[in-house]
Order: C-alpha cells, then sequence, then structure tokens
C-alpha cells in the first residue's frame, strides 16, 4: 500500500515517471540498474571525473552497435545535414529507446552546435545527487552514446551536458556540436 | 527456390561470416582399374581432371575422395602424394569421387575482399552523381544480392535467380545481426561472427524465406 501512495503523491507534485518506456517490462528496474551501475563505478573508482570519463566510454561502446540496431528497425537513410540529424536524433532515436522526446533549440549561427532539453529524463528517476558528488555528470552514459552511433555514420561530435536537474538547474540540457565528417572508411558510394 | 549462401563483410573488406545454405553436389564416384583413363593434374594445391571427360566426370572437376576417404589438397588422407598413388598398380582397383571442388575458407576470405573492391565500381562508374555501389550481380545460375548499411558492413546473397523477396531477407539478416551479434557483449565488433544463436536465427530466416519465395512479390 504504501509504495503506491507514494507514486501517486509524487505523480500529483509532477515529479513521477511520465514516460513509457518501449519494449523494456519495467522502468524502475531500468532506472535501478542504472543507478546500480553509477553507484558502483563511483565506489571503484572515488573520483567523480574518472567515472565521468567511465561513463561516457561505456556509453560509446553501447553508441557503436545501437546504431545498428536503430538503422536496422527504422527506416531512416543518411541525413542530409545536421539539422535533419538532429531531428532524427530527438524526434525518433529518443523515443524509441527511451520514450522520451526532446526539444532541438539553441541553433549556433553557423548551424553546427544545438542543444537537446530534456524534460524529464529516465535514467534519473527518483535520483538525487548528494553533497559530495557535486562533479558528477549522473547521466554521462548519453553522451557516450550519442558519440558511438554517430561515429559509425561517420559523424564525429562533441556531446555533453549543459544542465542537468540533479544539479540544481531547471532543465536538463545536452550541447551537440559537429566537428567534421569522418572521412576515413567511407563505406563505398558515399563521397 | 533457394538459397544458396550468405557472406557477411566488414567495413574495412574482411569476411566476417560465411554460410553455405545449399551446395548443389555434382558428385561422381566410380571405381577404376589400373592404367586410370582420365588425365589428371595439380592446380592450387588440388588435383583436378584436365582431359578424359566421360560418365558425368567433366574437365575441371577434383578428386574428393579416395576409396571412400577424403583427400586432403594434392595428398590422400596418410599424406601420400595422389599422382603418385594413382601411378602405382598395387593399388587398383581404386574407387574414386570426382565432383566440383568446393571453395577454401582462404578462397572465400580473398573472393569477398575482392567483392568489397569491386563494390565500389559501381559508385565510380555511375554517370550520376550519389549512385550506390553493386546491389545485384548476375550470372546464369544465380543472383548475387548485396546490402550495404549505412555503417559500411556489407550483407551478401547468393540465391537461384528466380527467387524472390531478397531485399526483404537481407534486411532481415541485417536485424538478426543487430540483436544476436551486437547484442552479445563478449562479440568484438568486425571480428569473425561465431555466435550460435545468430547462425540459429539465420538459418530459420533463410527457410523462411524460400518458402516464401514462391510468393513474394518483386526481389
Amino acid at each position: 500500500m504504501w509504495p503506491r501512495l507514494l507514486r501517486h503523491s509524487a505523480a500529483q507534485f509532477g515529479r513521477g515517471p511520465t514516460h513509457e518506456m518501449p519494449h523494456f517490462p519495467n522502468s524502475e528496474l531500468f532506472t535501478l540498474t542504472y543507478g546500480a551501475l553509477v553507484t558502483q563505478l563511483c565506489k571503484d573508482y572515488e573520483n567523480d571525473e574518472e567515472v565521468n570519463k567511465q561513463l561516457d566510454k561505456m556509453g560509446y561502446n553501447i553508441g557503436v552497435r545501437l546504431i545498428e540496431d536503430f538503422l536496422a528497425r527504422s527506416t531512416i537513410g543518411r541525413c542530409q545535414d545536421f539539422r535533419e540529424t538532429a531531428d532524427v536524433i530527438a524526434k525518433v532515436a529518443f523515443k524509441m529507446y527511451l520514450g522520451i522526446t526532446p526539444s532541438v533549440t539553441n541553433w549556433s549561427p553557423a548551424g553546427d552546435e544545438f542543444s537537446l532539453i530534456l524534460e524529464n529524463n529516465p535514467l534519473a528517476d527518483f535520483v538525487e545527487l548528494p553533497d559530495n558528488h557535486n562533479t558528477l555528470i549522473y547521466s554521462n552514459l548519453l553522451c557516450g552514446v550519442l558519440r558511438g552511433a554517430l561515429e559509425m555514420v561517420q559523424m564525429a561530435v562533441d556531446v555533453k551536458f549543459a544542465q542537468d536537474t540533479l544539479r540544481g538547474d531547471n532543465v536538463t540540457e545536452i550541447r551537440m556540436k559537429f566537428i567534421k565528417r569522418i572521412e576515413e572508411n567511407l563505406p563505398a558510394g558515399e563521397e | 527456390m533457394v538459397i544458396f549462401s550468405v557472406y557477411v563483410v566488414n567495413k574495412a573488406g574482411g569476411l566476417i561470416y560465411q554460410y553455405d545454405n545449399y551446395v548443389p553436389r555434382t558428385e561422381v564416384e566410380k571405381t577404376f582399374s589400373y592404367p586410370l583413363d582420365l588425365v589428371l593434374k595439380q592446380h592450387n594445391e588440388k588435383v583436378i581432371v584436365s582431359f578424359g571427360q566421360r560418365d558425368g566426370i567433366k574437365v575441371g572437376h577434383a578428386v574428393l575422395s579416395i576409396n571412400g576417404v577424403d583427400v586432403m589438397g594434392k595428398n590422400t588422407a596418410e599424406g601420400k602424394d595422389i599422382l603418385e598413388y594413382f601411378n602405382d598398380p598395387a593399388n587398383y582397383p581404386i574407387s574414386i569421387r570426382f565432383g566440383r571442388a568446393r571453395l577454401s575458407s582462404n578462397e572465400k576470405l580473398m573472393l569477398a575482399s575482392m567483392f568489397h573492391s569491386l563494390f565500389a565500381i559501381g559508385s565510380q562508374l555511375s554517370p550520376e552523381v550519389g549512385s550506390s555501389g553493386i546491389e545485384m550481380l548476375e550470372t546464369d545460375v544465380f543472383k548475387l544480392h548485396c546490402f550495404q548499411t549505412l555503417t559500411g558492413i556489407k550483407f551478401i546473397v547468393l540465391a537461384d535467380p528466380r527467387q524472390s523477396g531478397i531485399d526483404a531477407l537481407l534486411k532481415k539478416i541485417y536485424e538478426i545481426y543487430s540483436d544476436f551479434a551486437l547484442k552479445n557483449p563478449f562479440y568484438s565488433l568486425e571480428m569473425p561472427i561465431r555466435c550460435e544463436l545468430f547462425d540459429q536465427n539465420l538459418k530459420s530466416a533463410l527457410e523462411v524465406a524460400e518458402k516464401a519465395g514462391n510468393f513474394g512479390a518483386g526481389s
């Protein structure tokens, strides 16, 4: 009875999970799993910077595999420019894997940088960062995933968290910057 | 309707997976007495018929087995040179099986790399900008279909020319690859695929495609 009461009051205050995680049996289990991963990394490395790096690395390894799943399952073809890429990431990829649709904003004048604004973050449901971890980027895995996935389709990007609700900001903002097109090992026919 | 084989080539052109679903076996086994009326010669580490075609044994067929025991290249299973063995009257009568030589795995590796390079010719020869590489290669005996993903992996299927539904099959193989190879954390990218689940699911996908081939629309 208690857990149901708590969840009901959390939803009333607008804090509970408001997303539909596709195909995952239980989104709480997902949140708990990710949380266990981060806390274990914190115990092992005892250094926020190092944990951030590890999360990025792990995310990268996920991203290079996830991109094939994404391409195999969606019928998306090659994006013509960075704007199209941003739309596909926000409207198709995030929806497919995390059940949320971030908004794409804050384009740089040159069109090579944009922000993804996440209203809620399934990785960080129910999470509060303690004071001794104020440089920890809890969801840094996402940055690695995006970087790895785009590298496999010949785009080098820089991805970082610009704002994080876990660290007191109003929204969670991921900033993505296009660095260059990767010209080595281009698949034939893509020149 | 038959699907002959599946090849998966990585970004660098290396063969990472190969499966022969159906290899037409045209083999003939006969018993011979001395002297052998076929002219044999060594070629590429195999012993092949160069003259004297008869009874289903064609020029180009290789010696596959002697007295029921498979040969190893140009030597018998015991390591004796095959041509010397055939020249010794004491060994007769011999039962020899001839047939089209199977491609060795090294040969398959070389052919896959060669195809990887040729694939690019499709886009280079193209009069229009932005052409893909070679998507289909047709001979009178089979059709080769190739699908290259945006990440540079190629899935190649060799099938009967009348087999339809290969495009859907190639997409399905891509899904099976992204599931059973990539989601296996112990599989390293670009390396040969040695995942049982991948094999099993690929086989069932081929069975489904072969059955549906008669009804499938388009290719």
